[in-house]
């Protein structure tokens, strides 16, 4: 298919000398079985590679990444600080890592701790009831949420509820739970400030009334601007008898300063690889704890962790009354949850007042110096991040998606691009907390010079990026000829 | 701890770029009352810690637990504990690729690409299916997504699942929990009391027109390796979609895989694939499937290109079916799945490649059938189900299989995992053993040895 390779594929490599791989029969030869014919396998097509070039292999791969320890990832709405490494380390100890999940409780009673501690550290920094640590991703915690939200208004006889509001500048991910959970997606429009529009949604709520059962909002929301009517919102909707969702994506723009429950939020998924500093893991794992309010509880998924005062031990509980059930095996994604705990009891409540503040800061700092060039339709203040249109290149015909491949070439991450959908040519940019003045500064002068690259040089952002280990990659043959998994013919 | 770099002049020199006196001025669109009760919380939160102090911490809560090297254990009922190479933390603590994101600038993430091609490749070969995704969260959510995608390939029209009986309980569960909204009917197959499989028969009077998928693990539940043969055929005649689920991939490096009896989907975990237990999780969900049914997949796939210059090259393909493009109409709503977890499976399929994977399957059948045999010799025990198994197996005990538990459990041996915390007082005297290359013969003897002893006690 090509001619040229950056790296083979690890099937290239089969032949490359032996496998080096030592497996022991610990039961000897005095003891043989054999397998039945029938079910036996003949051959298994993979490839034998000596350790050594293995070990190249992927490392040679690893280099081929951008990584927020390799450099800035401001990647709008994905939250890419700095990951502890001595989190890591803990993480990896066997004393956390090799434990069974049908252990007895009273064997795990660390794992249990942590736990139930993470649960109320995050039930006080949330502002809600109660916590369960069950859902694998942000993703999964919001599906969680809108099956509690039909759950409970199955359990109360108002099944004729089956709207979801859910603002144009949404996270994707909002439409397609609430779908996933049975509910009839209306979207409510924003305003000129690029808040939900108060005057839209009232217009919803007096149609549907009680046929609304929820609106999903991040607020602070993707254009990185704090929804001022948040209090009327939670009114207006909890008037009808609906639920508010709080997508947590974005919590870190507002970290210490404001709380989702306060806000009247009924129920708050949180991405602890964003806000909480797990690691993204190249696209995971997450973790994405859900938060209620008292009249959701019994609505959990199980199990959730209790203390027992009688026998003074942590639990596994899965006595939950109404739980909607298990969206998983098992308990939960314990090493996620591990480091997010390290993390809010090492920096302790002013140092994550600290986080939420010094994110804002950044995020104002890099949108005054970045609107010079290119201007950001929404907002006068932020919160974790921006959106900065690139439209203003249009002349030139230079769009986003340059920009964006341009600035690999600055050993930079580009941002989140073409989101949210209501800004066009979008540069959607969250630098977070972890990172210098300087280099803001970097970035900023980055953007300035493609700025003026784009009126001398045009061509130059065609064919970004130029100094990446690949050229710009062609997505659209990717689709027509369709390949992914590797063949041995070719 | 705190990682904000910032020095005080610094912050006083943005303020002055932004234009405003403070970082609260920052904060003036957050009503006051939502920022006092903020506040009050924050406060109330603890002081923070240096590196050392938390280290120590933890220290202290880690020795809270008994982990899996300071007891034997034959625990396995879904999460099988295997020895993990070096090779594989050495690569998955690369900073690169765990401090990474979703790869949406591909030319800033071959390398993250590049694994995830070599994953769907390896589990596509692994299962016998023409391709896999980039991965699920867990066999759990996978089982599910592939109903959700069976439902999307009959269109709707059908309305019936048919799962077995020696289906993962857990699994059960999420299915029940994700197709409650659905409104799909599920229904059970009944299964062979003495072989342990699925009663082939009562398959056959269960599907019908209106079933749109049957679910089979193998080995299941009780460890017994199933007759997938018979059972794809019947799903097949009725039109609808076989779903196997494995949750001990190893398995295949001995037995044929679903794809070979002609599967359209299988899902599992890749949580043994050179992965810690990690107390249930993260493990690794996978998703395989037939080349005709990939536009109904769900989650990332990775496909290959080239560059501008003919370089081969990896990029996000077929997005069209997902969140951030199709919202309401997407064909999941699943974003972040388990690369970092894909990428130790990878890694720990390239090392010990198909000798040493085919090797390592052989010997942890070898070691079950031993622990089988030494088992059974001890009189009151035994194994109830003829079927055959892979490395875990069934026994019934003459006594309470909790009682069993507990008395061994006190001498650094958990025995397995009784069953009636699943199955309720009917299966009091069961108890599942898991057996794999971490056990050396001394370990099984040892068992063995228990076991005689807390039988005899009573």
């Amino acid at each position: 298919m090509a001619d040229k390779i950056l790296e083979y594929l690890i099937f290239e490599l089969d032949g490359l000398g032996e496998s080096t791989y030592e497996v022991d029969d610990p039961i000897g030869d005095d003891f043989s079985v054999d397998v039945p014919e029938e079910l036996m396998r003949d051959d298994l097509p993979f490839p034998d590679v000596p350790e050594v070039e293995v070990v190249r292999h992927y490392t040679r791969l690893s280099q081929l990444n951008f990584s927020v320890d390799t450099g800035f990832y401001p990647l709008g709405s994905c939250t890419m600080k700095y990951n502890p490494k001595i989190h890591e380390h803990v993480a990896s100890d066997a004393r956390f890592a090799m434990l069974h999940p049908y252990q007895p409780d009273e064997d795990v009673q660390g794992a249990l701790a942590v736990m139930y501690h993470l649960s109320e550290l995050l039930q006080e920094i949330t502002g809600m009831d109660a916590i369960s640590l069950h859902p694998a991703a942000g993703a999964h915690g919001e599906l969680t949420g809108t099956f509690i939200a039909r759950a409970y208004f199955r359990h109360k006889g108002e099944t004729q509820r089956h709207i979801a509001i859910i603002p144009d500048s949404a996270h994707g991910t909002n439409p397609a739970s609430a779908a996933m959970a049975g509910f009839d997606v209306i979207e409510v429009k924003s305003n000129e400030k690029g808040q939900v529009d108060m005057d839209a949604l009232r217009e919803i709520v007096g149609k549907y009334g009680d046929e609304i059962a929820i609106i999903m909002l991040t607020n602070p929301n993707t254009l990185g601007v704090f929804e001022e009517n948040i209090l009327e919102i939670a009114e207006l909707i909890h008037g009808v008898g609906g639920l508010l969702y709080y997508d947590g994506a974005n919590l870190n723009g507002i970290l210490g300063m404001a709380r989702p429950g306060d806000m009247g939020f009924d129920i708050v998924h949180l991405n602890l690889h964003k806000t909480f500093s797990a690691p993204h893991g190249g696209g995971g794992p997450g973790s994405g704890p859900i938060g209620v309010k008292e009249h959701l509880k019994d609505f959990l998924p199980v199990p959730t962790v209790i203390y027992d005062e009688e026998s003074g031990m942590f639990k596994l509980n899965y006595d939950i009354p109404h739980s909607i059930g298990r969206m998983r095996m098992f308990h939960a994604n314990f090493l996620v949850l591990l480091k997010s705990y390290m993390y809010i009891i090492s920096l302790g409540g002013e140092g994550l007042r600290q986080v939420g503040r010094l994110a804002v800061l950044n995020a104002n700092y890099l949108a005054a110096k970045v609107k010079k060039y290119f201007p950001i339709p929404y907002g006068e203040l932020y919160k974790h991040e921006f959106v900065a249109t690139g439209k203003v290149l249009k002349d030139q015909g230079v769009k986003t998606l340059d920009i964006a491949k341009r600035l690999i070439d600055f050993g930079v991450h580009p941002p989140t691009i073409y989101f949210p959908l209501i800004v066009s040519e979008a540069l959607m940019i969250e630098p977070t907390e972890t990172e210098t003045k300087y280099n803001l500064d970097m970035y900023a002068a980055a953007l300035e010079t493609i700025f003026r690259e784009a009126h001398e040089n045009p061509e130059m952002l065609h064919s970004a990026p130029n100094n990446a280990p690949i050229g710009r990659l062609d997505d659209v043959k990717a689709v027509k000829q369709l390949k992914v998994v590797y063949t041995e013919e070719e | 701890m705190r990682y904000t770099p910032h020095r005080p002049n610094e912050i006083d020199e943005m303020l002055r770029t932004i234009g405003v006196s403070s970082i609260d001025d920052l904060f003036k669109d957050i009503p006051e009352q939502l920022k006092e009760k903020a506040e009050g919380a924050f406060q109330a939160l603890s002081a923070p810690m240096t590196e050392k102090e938390l280290s120590f911490y933890m220290d202290n809560l880690a020795d809270e637990n008994y982990d899996l090297f300071e007891v034997v254990s034959f625990m396995g009922a879904g999460v099988y504990p295997h020895y993990v190479p070096s090779v594989v933390d050495t690569i998955s603590s690369r900073g690169e690729f765990y401090t990474a994101y979703t790869p949406y600038q591909a030319e800033a993430s071959q390398g993250s690409l590049h694994v995830s091609f070599e994953w769907q490749t390896y589990i596509a070969r692994l299962t016998g299916m023409d391709v896999a995704n980039a991965s699920m969260y867990d066999a759990g959510s996978a089982t599910a997504e592939a109903v959700y995608m069976a439902i999307r390939i009959h269109r709707g029209k059908r309305n019936k699942v048919i799962i077995a009986s020696t289906l993962h309980p857990e699994i059960k569960e999420v299915l029940k929990t994700y197709l409650e909204p659905k409104g799909t009917i599920i229904e059970e197959i009944r299964y062979d009391k003495e072989t342990g499989r699925i009663d082939v028969e009562h398959l056959k009077d269960l599907v019908d027109e209106d079933t749109l998928a049957v679910i089979v693990q193998s080995p299941n539940f009780f460890g017994i390796i199933e007759d997938e043969k018979d059972a794809v055929e019947i799903t097949h005649e009725k039109g609808a979609l076989y779903i196997a689920t494995i949750l001990e991939p190893l398995a295949y490096g001995l037995i044929k895989p679903a794809g070979y009896y002609g599967a359209d989907i299988v899902v599992g975990d890749a949580i043994g694939l050179g992965n810690y237990p990690a107390y249930g999780g993260p493990g690794v969900g996978f998703l395989a499937t037939r080349s005709k049914y990939i536009r109904q997949m769900p989650g990332r796939l990775v496909g290959e290109t080239t560059d501008v210059e003919g370089t081969r090259g990896y990029v996000l393909t077929l997005q069209t079916r997902e969140q951030h493009i199709r919202r309401a109409k997407a064909t999941s709503n699943i974003t972040s799945n388990h690369f970092l977890m894909a990428l130790r499976a990878t890694v720990y399929m390239a090392l010990l490649g198909r000798t040493g994977f085919k090797k390592l399957a052989y010997v942890n059948y070898k070691i079950a059938h031993y622990a089988k045999e030494k088992l059974e010799a001890i009189e009151g025990v035994e194994v109830p189900f003829s079927g055959p198994f892979f490395n875990e197996f069934t026994v019934k005990l003459p006594v309470s299989a909790q009682h069993v538990f507990d008395h061994m459990a006190a001498e650094g041996i958990y025995p397995g995992v009784p069953l009636h915390r699943f199955f309720g007082p009917a299966y009091e005297n069961y108890m599942l053993i898991a057996t794999t290359e971490l056990h050396s013969k001394e370990d099984i003897d040892g068992l063995a040895s228990h076991l005689l002893e807390v039988i005899k006690n009573g």
